[in-house]
């Protein structure tokens, strides 16, 4: 064999190898910056085709519901932000759907928090779109604001919501 | 969006936050060219040595990818939100750990001393039951936090695993370090079955004592002291560590079983002072043990003046053990250069005994050079930070644990040997991961990618719909507006 030749597939090697590693870090930048924003958006894409059949069989007095929940103002909030404690920085997208919170290995928001019940307290929207917040019989207690909760309370946009050391607010 | 809310089929749609695609095809990707590089490499080492291309190209090739596709077909069966890295990067090192096998098995000096010959053959054996255990933990361990079960189980496996090298008829004494088991004519390193079981201990019982451990402590000098009676744990595992040294002579599986409990001890409870305790600690145990037991001053001297050792052990009438091994990986290191000497083309044959078990790094870094050394401690690297990411994600604290302990042995075990071989810390008798000759090895490591796998897939699951709460109806009739 030519030296030229071995000269050539040594370096090529040692290209082919980097290139591995170069594909592979590429991979975890993607899954870095690229997954979440955008598989967001298309999962939200692909649910729709599925949620306008159900909508077409749904019975006439659902869709009046939905009519009611359709109605909901420019101030409705999208998110759900944790804001303080160990889970802080995480965000929950708000599509309608009941957010358990608790130490629970089930709940929506998994609190790794000693002063949290195992289902602690609950967030749901209302046929109006306004969102609830209800405790579930915690030991420790929910706190909108300052104020322990005693019924199911319509959460304000911006009201630090206080769980244990966890506090969790609605953005829009 | 907001025409899709507030309907009675609210329960089944998803939260778009957590989870991630499910990459199976990236996966699949990665994995050809994962294959396909070690076959441009073994294709390399036959032209350079013989001018040929190897007749068992295609036999290699094929059991390699056929193995790579067994697991990814698994994968996308069993764990279809796995990571898309783990795998690929697996199979990558341990291809090029076959060829380097290979590239040594041509070597006539090491099939004269019976090191070489047919070994790569038996490495491609070892890789396939080390899928099949991989495929095993996939299949039958369906979540993760079942292991959490196992919690004292596996204390006392994992302590027999540890001790079974000192049971009389079945421990076996390679060159002063006592790691082997001999059944038959297999011998095992229980110790690398070891770690795994150790670190399924170590989640299940630092996940119900971390709040103990992290919260009642002092603060000294920027440090959090922790109580006196809180020492307890980390003086067991320190003790037990120090007792490994001492009776096993092996400074690496003694490093890593300490190593592995700080580094979890550090997680569980974000106390800095756990590592500063640790590390005094292992420094203190170690020179101490140095300081009376011969087999570990052989190591240090050979570490702190291997030329000397190289002297000695070419000088006739000297006697004791003394090894050229170290000085000659050192200048198999130094005459690969930056860019290496090319496949085949180098001469690591010289360090003859375990040049292609714990040595196996000098080849690469005689043949492929620092460019390609360096590659491949990012392969390394890359896999335990694909493991530690997999911690960050999981949403459980005994997964979390679980990953974070995993990885970081898989870590520890790449620093004491590529240290060892570098010559930056004395050498110990562990292989590197995947690369070098060894059934246990091999295994072993493919088990912990497949604990990986698993928790990396439950971790990037989409959460799962919320079941339909027959309470929550109730509660919006019955609410006053």
């Amino acid at each position: 064999m030519s030296e030229l030749t071995l000269t050539v597939m040594r370096l090529g090697f040692l290209a082919v190898l980097w290139l591995f590693v170069i594909v592979a870090v590429q991979v975890i930048r993607s899954d870095l910056f690229g997954t979440r924003v955008t598989q967001r958006g298309s999962r939200r894409e692909a649910a729709r085709p599925q949620q306008a059949a159900r909508q077409q069989a749904a019975p006439p007095q659902q869709r009046a519901q939905q009519g009611g929940g359709g109605r909901r103002g420019r101030n409705a909030p999208t998110k759900l932000v944790v804001s303080e404690g160990t889970l802080t920085g995480t965000t929950v997208a708000l599509q309608g759907q009941t957010i358990t919170l608790g130490r629970a290995h089930d709940s929506t928001i998994v609190l790794d928090d000693d002063y949290a019940s195992s289902r602690h307290a609950r967030i749901y929207p209302d046929r109006d779109g306004q969102w609830i917040v209800e405790d579930l019989g915690s030991t420790n207690g929910t706190y909108l604001d300052r104020s322990r909760l005693t019924t199911p309370t319509p959460i304000p946009l911006g009201a630090p919501i206080r769980i244990g050391k966890t506090v969790i607010e609605l953005r829009k | 969006m907001s025409s899709t809310s507030n309907t009675p089929t609210h329960h089944t749609s998803t939260i778009g936050a957590i989870g991630a695609p499910s990459r199976r095809n990236t996966e699949l990707a990665l994995l050809i060219f994962a294959v396909a590089i070690p076959v441009f490499a073994y294709a390399n080492v036959g032209l350079a040595l013989n001018d040929a291309v190897p007749a068992g190209l295609l036999g290699y090739g094929l059991g390699l990818g056929l193995l790579a596709g067994i697991a990814h077909l698994v994968v996308r069966k069993f764990a279809p939100y796995a990571d898309p890295l783990l795998l690929p990067l697996a199979t990558l090192l341990n291809g090029l750990g076959l060829v380097a096998i290979w590239r040594l098995d041509q070597s006539r000096l090491l099939q004269s001393i019976g090191v070489a010959g047919g070994k790569a053959t038996n490495q491609l054996i070892y890789t396939a039951m080390g899928i099949g255990l991989f495929v095993a933990v996939l299949f039958f361990l369906k979540d993760h936090r079942t292991l959490q079960r196992y919690t004292y189980i596996s204390m006392a496996a994992s302590l027999v695993l540890l001790l079974l090298p000192l049971v009389p008829g079945l421990g076996a004494d390679v060159y002063g370090a006592k790691i082997w088991i001999s059944v038959g004519s297999f011998t095992i390193q229980p110790g690398e079955f070891a770690k795994i079981v150790l670190a399924i201990f170590f989640a299940g019982y630092l996940m119900v004592k971390r709040d103990a451990l992290a919260l009642a402590s002092r603060r000294f000098m920027g440090l959090y002291l922790p109580r006196g009676r809180d020492l307890g744990p980390i003086l067991v595992v320190w003790a037990i560590s120090i007792l490994i040294l001492v009776f096993e002579t092996d400074l690496g599986t003694s490093l890593l079983f300490f190593g592995m409990f700080v580094i979890m001890l550090y997680v569980a409870t974000e106390r800095t002072s756990w590592i500063v305790f640790g590390l005094l600690m292992s420094a203190a145990g170690a020179v101490g043990v140095a300081s009376f037991e011969p087999h570990i001053q052989v190591r240090v001297q050979a570490w702190l003046d291997p030329m000397h050792e190289y002297v000695l052990s070419r000088t006739p009438g000297v006697t004791g053990v003394h090894s050229d091994q170290l000085q000659q990986a050192l200048w198999a290191f130094g005459s690969g250069g930056t860019l290496g000497t090319g496949w085949g083309q180098g001469h690591s044959e010289l360090i003859r005994f375990a040049a292609n078990s714990d040595f196996i790094l000098a080849t690469f870094g005689e043949e492929l050079g620092l460019a390609g050394i360096m590659a491949i401690l990012l392969v390394y690297g890359l896999i335990v930070e694909r493991g530690v990411r997999t911690a960050l994600a999981a949403r459980d604290p005994f997964g979390k644990l679980l990953a974070i302990g995993l990885s970081g042995a898989f870590a520890l075990q790449v620093f004491v040997v590529a240290g060892g071989v570098m010559g930056l810390i004395p050498l110990t008798g562990m292989t590197m991961p995947f690369l070098a000759y060894g059934g246990s090895s091999v295994i072993a490591n493919w088990a912990l990618i497949g604990i990986l796998i698993r928790i990396s897939d439950t971790a990037r699951r989409p959460a799962p719909t919320p079941a339909a709460n027959p309470d929550a109806e109730m509660t919006q009739v019955v609410r006053p507006s």
